[in-house]
């Protein structure tokens, strides 16, 4: 009986490092969206805040599209 | 086209029907946590949901050559054997769905092949080995590798948000799972519509009518993804119930780390190639969120219940497979016996779901049917799921199933039915 190993542990390997960075990207866009809004009441960088938000987005959209590349290829 | 037979017709229809069952049955995989978490409403999440499996399901040309990826030898398979372990496959989808519990669609139709091909041409069919590397290890696998993901990310996303206000990040976060749910409702269509329509082919090369290798005609295509896409519209409520609401209460961060999680975990896993059951990472995957926010209760109850069904689908689906096997090589009429002993399994099985119905009304309340006086909300939602007339979704369907398993069962081998009707199904 051939049991792939290997396959098993990069499939466990690649989910959880992809599964965690991306929500971890998200929630730091999130969290930057949040800050922005508390920031216009004073405090904080709003465009330091707001930019870093949309770079984490953007990166998750980038991952998205390459989720729907895996399936269509 | 010239030379269906009637076997050929009930084969294709039987398969259409798995097809729908698969749809309805997996429904839950993609949107049980977004309905759950109140990202989509219950009816427009299965709408999207459907649109996305047809769109999957003409997304890929890459039809499944094989239907059981080597678990059975599929040299001289006669289509009364893919009959009977459609019937098997079918029943068994039918029965998890009234019990709510989240089970396989494809260990059920590998259930059924297995039993099927036992009864037809003895155990050496079988390819052990292989059942051990596709069903069994995966199915222990899936859950593990999808809840610690999910976990990790439901962990990590708590403490990066610890000082924001949730409510104000929960916008965010079901955005996020909306995409994250459509990406799970694509790969179905993908992966399972090509599985019927591999079936179907199969069945149509075996029967004479298409050369060995060809690809599958575009009626074949069409109906696939219409079935699936149909099946996962009704919803199955049940199944959403159970894995939104049942096996934990999940909030839209745990919502979105969970279908993040279920998603990688689905795509890894199909391009790494060490396939993974989507039903089974799903579950995974909630469970693990569950545990991952801190005061979070997964109920053990209902996973080892989900537990016993995993276990439980080869078996079951198989000694069904191998019943059906055993009439279908009876002769005509045992053919005739299974489709009806079909149709009215399911009828059976669909009247039993209607003592307690669970719709898009009520799949995300507290209780259903029991206290009626416990809170208002239960009380309302109670009369609503007693005075509304089966859902017409629902009821078009089961009529539609009988409908389109009897249908070609009055007809002459020499009447070939038509594909339009199949179209329905």
């Amino acid at each position: 009986m051939h049991i792939d190993w290997a396959a098993l542990g990069s499939v466990f390997g690649v989910s959880l490092v992809v599964t965690v960075g991306l929500v971890g990207l998200f929630t730091l866009g999130i969290v930057g969206l949040t800050k922005h809004e508390a920031a216009a009441s004073g405090t904080g960088n709003v465009a330091l805040a707001r930019t870093g938000a949309y770079v984490c987005f953007a990166a998750c959209a980038a991952a998205v599209a390459y989720g729907i590349y895996l399936i269509v290829a | 086209m010239e030379h269906i037979t009637l076997l050929l017709a009930i084969v294709v229809v039987t398969a259409l029907v798995f097809d729908f069952t698969n749809g309805f049955h997996d429904t839950a995989n993609a949107m049980a946590t977004t309905i759950s978490t109140g990202a989509l409403k219950p009816k427009t999440a299965v709408a999207m949901s459907a649109v996305l499996n047809l769109v999957g399901a003409f997304l890929s040309v890459e039809v499944a050559k094989t239907i059981s990826g080597g678990i059975i030898d599929e040299k001289g398979i006669r289509t009364e054997v893919i009959f009977a372990a459609l019937v098997g496959a079918i029943l068994w989808n039918l029965l998890t769905w009234l019990l709510g519990l989240p089970s396989s669609s494809s260990h059920a139709l590998f259930g059924g092949l297995i039993g099927a091909a036992v009864m037809s041409a003895g155990w050496s069919s079988v390819n052990g080995s292989t059942v051990v590397t596709k069903v069994l290890l995966p199915a222990v696998a899936a859950p593990i590798v999808a809840g610690i993901a999910a976990m990790l990310a439901t962990r990590l996303t708590y403490r990066l948000n610890r000082n924001t206000d949730e409510k104000a990040t929960a916008k965010g976060y079901r955005a996020g799972q909306i995409a994250s749910a459509g990406l799970v409702s694509l790969a179905h269509g993908t992966n399972d519509a090509q599985k019927t329509m591999g079936i179907i082919t199969l069945a149509l090369v075996t029967g004479g009518v298409l050369h060995p290798g060809a690809n599958p005609p575009l009626w074949v295509i069409v109906s696939a993804g219409l079935a699936i896409a149909m099946g996962t519209y009704l919803g199955g409520w049940r199944i959403i119930r159970t894995m939104g609401k049942g096996l934990t209460e999940l909030r839209p961060p745990q919502g979105f780390a969970a279908q993040t999680g279920a998603a990688t975990v689905i795509l890894a896993s199909s391009h790494i190639g060490f396939s993974l059951s989507t039903t089974q990472v799903c579950s995974g995957s909630v469970m693990g969120a569950g545990i991952g926010r801190k005061g979070g209760v997964v109920r053990w109850s209902t996973a080892s219940r989900m537990a016993v069904a995993w276990v439980l689908t080869l078996p079951a689906a198989g000694l069904v497979g191998a019943g059906a096997e055993f009439l279908t090589k009876q002769g005509t009429w045992g053919i005739v016996a299974v489709a009806i002993l079909l149709v009215a399994g399911s009828g059976t099985i669909w009247k039993l779901s209607r003592r307690q119905p669970v719709d898009h009304h009520n799949v995300t309340a507290d209780e259903i049917g029991e206290a009626p006086a416990a809170e208002p909300a239960g009380v309302v939602t109670t009369a609503i799921a007693a005075v509304t007339p089966p859902p017409t979704a629902a009821a078009a369907a089961a009529i539609d199933l009988k409908a389109t398993i009897q249908a070609p069962a009055p007809a002459t081998p020499a009447d070939p039915p038509t594909p339009a009707p199949l179209l329905q199904g």
